[in-house]
């Protein structure tokens, strides 16, 4: 199971033996990704696998006890999150982490505000930065939201508080998309809609999600990594993991909705 | 800013009308300021409650800037007031009485306290700020006391002595002068902290309080805003101080108090946090119903706060400005107008 395939492309995330645990509790041993720029990746796996912890260690909230993490030829194993959100290593959240009193249009204003280094300056009113205001705008617009975008977060559907999510990320010029089980608790016929949204976007941005729909994994991933019990189990096409015995065995429980049913 | 102006400026669409919408003065908050004059003329004889009022206006209004718009807890915020107070009346008593630049050196001093301490607050939050706060009040004040030589010590600063305004205008007995002077430096930087908080600063400020957690994830450095905010409160804090001492010509070690840390919480959280006007209106409500019911029975006096206190926060949880401020849009549903139908999803 190489990676050779990807390694012509220029590689946007890797990671270098990146080890966790919690007490006894072994969350990551020895991760090695190497994620090629452009590529859509999914991260699947059974629950407790250690897929969110993952996306916790390569963004910075959580330190790794070893390992290092690449973010192109960088090693940002050593800085804090938001500089790694500035050198555009970017998440979303699996449970909607928003700012609930803002409106989408501030919430999305504050995100370009901090990346173009202008959330510092308290002497000059917000309504004189109007290109911000507009590209926050022509976010939100992209994503379905202008409508709405002057309505608190805490009044939106729950819906468009996903679709939020993904705007907060996008004002911040991600290089590497790292989307957290981004349909979580969305309606099959939303959760289409919203990865559609996901495929469209530019092909300069690496994504990895974490899914459970493996409908949605299929359709949505050029390529698939398995993660068990906080280990890298193997990493190739959909049609490579389809066909994979130890990940069938993997998901032998829940064959009904799993790898099985695809092909 | 009420969701029926909201309404109509979302229709004239763009992102822009909205944010400027809420940026706009109104009528209200003009009323308001006119109304701090009223006392020259209404009650010439409290003038001096009156500075005091302004007084204790701008100290909450240091506070609002940290509590109310960037959620850090602070229970010895006097610190940073009782500096200032000494830093102005140690001046004044050692020559140089010029009330003005004795004001600025205040500020400066306590800013600068705020910026050393700054680092040791954005570590930390909740429970804990609440103890280190409460921690950095005590020790200062059992510095103070110990400084005697410099402070006074127990009795007091003895010997302050503030020159006339622009070399003109004397501070008199009745207020005159000290309410001028208070009310001019609350309006002055009220306008200041109102540009803040309608600052692209002030939008990530609003972002820390809503969720801290999320901030670096959009590539915010929380703990330098909160550096920036807690140093600016400082300033702001000390000027208050400094204003005090240089109006009533003395400093006590009470101007470092946990009493004064406790008063100007109970101030903020009487008005509403978070709206600005709502500490003005807290520290008037609180002065005046201090000098009211003293007056009534002194010993007595905490009975009918810590009764007001919790009347408050049962029936108005927003403070006195929240609860009129629904009240206002409970109001304003009942007359129909044509913008609600645009604000219906």
């Amino acid at each position: 199971m190489s990676m050779a395939g990807a390694a012509a492309a220029a590689t946007a995330l890797s990671t270098r033996g990146v080890n966790k645990r919690f007490g006894s509790l072994v969350v990551a041993a020895d991760v090695e990704l190497d994620l090629p720029a452009g590529v859509r990746y999914a991260l699947i796996g059974p629950n407790g696998a250690g897929k969110t912890t993952l996306i916790n260690l390569i963004t910075g909230m959580l330190r790794p006890d070893g390992g290092r993490i690449l973010l192109g030829a960088d090693d940002i194993t050593a800085l804090p999150p938001d500089q790694r959100v500035h050198r555009g290593l970017v998440r979303t959240y699996q449970i909607n982490s928003l700012f609930p009193h803002l409106s989408a249009l501030e919430s999305v204003t504050l995100a370009v505000c901090e990346r173009r280094a202008v959330a510092g300056t308290w002497w000059r009113p917000l309504t004189a930065y109007r290109d911000e205001v507009d590209e926050a705008y022509a976010i939100l617009g992209t994503l379905n939201l202008a409508a709405v975008s002057h309505r608190p977060t805490r009044e939106l559907a729950y819906g468009q508080q996903r679709l939020l999510e993904i705007a907060l990320a996008l004002a911040a010029r991600p290089k590497v998309l790292l989307l957290d089980e981004p349909a979580a608790g969305v309606p099959r016929d939303e959760s289409n809609e919203l990865f559609a949204a996901i495929a469209g976007l530019s092909r300069d941005i690496t994504v990895l999600f974490i899914e459970h729909d493996m409908e949605l994994v299929f359709r949505f991933a050029s390529r698939i990594i398995v993660m068990v019990g906080g280990r890298v189990l193997t990493e190739g096409t959909p049609a490579e993991i389809a066909a994979d015995e130890r990940v069938r065995a993997v998901y032998l429980g829940e064959r009904k909705r799993g790898v099985g049913s695809v092909r | 800013m009420s969701s029926d102006t909201l309404a109509i400026a979302a229709t004239n669409a763009g992102p822009h009308a909205v944010l400027q919408a809420e940026a706009r003065w109104r009528w209200s908050e003009i009323a308001f300021w006119l109304a701090t004059l009223l006392p020259f003329v209404l009650t010439p004889d409290y003038l001096v409650l009156a500075s005091q009022v302004a007084i204790a206006a701008l100290f909450v209004l240091s506070l609002d800037l940290i509590l109310g718009f960037s959620g850090i807890v602070s229970l010895g915020h006097a610190a940073y007031f009782g500096f200032g107070a000494y830093t102005a009346g140690v001046v004044s008593v050692h020559g140089w009485g010029e009330p003005l630049s004795g004001l600025a050196i205040a500020g400066a001093a306590s800013g600068i306290l705020g910026y050393i301490t700054s680092f040791i607050i954005a570590r930390f939050r909740h429970l804990a700020l609440i103890m280190i706060t409460l921690g950095l009040g005590l020790l200062l004040q059992e510095a103070a006391n110990a400084a005697s030589w410099l402070t006074g010590g127990f009795d007091g600063l003895q010997g302050i002595h503030t020159w006339k305004l622009f070399g003109r205008i004397e501070f008199d007995l009745y207020g005159y002068a000290a309410y001028s002077y208070a009310l001019a430096v609350l309006f002055i930087v009220f306008l200041a902290a109102r540009r803040i908080i309608h600052s692209p600063f002030g939008l990530a400020l609003r972002g820390i309080r809503e969720n801290g957690a999320r901030m670096p994830a959009i590539g915010a450095s929380t703990d330098a805003h909160i550096r920036t905010i807690y140093t600016i409160a400082a300033v702001i804090a000390g000027l208050a101080g400094a204003l005090l001492a240089q109006t009533t010509e003395t400093v006590s070690l009470e101007a470092l108090g946990f009493q004064r840390s406790a008063d100007v919480l109970v101030m903020l959280i009487l008005g509403g946090t978070g709206r600005l006007y709502g500490g003005l209106i807290g520290a008037a409500v609180y002065m005046v119903a201090r000098d009211q019911f003293s007056g009534l029975n002194p010993q007595f006096w905490y009975f009918w706060i810590g009764l007001l206190l919790i009347g408050v926060v049962m029936f108005l949880p927003a403070g006195i400005l929240g609860g009129l401020a629904s009240l206002a849009e409970r109001v304003a549903a009942l007359l129909p107008r044509k913008a609600r139908r645009a604000s219906a999803p």
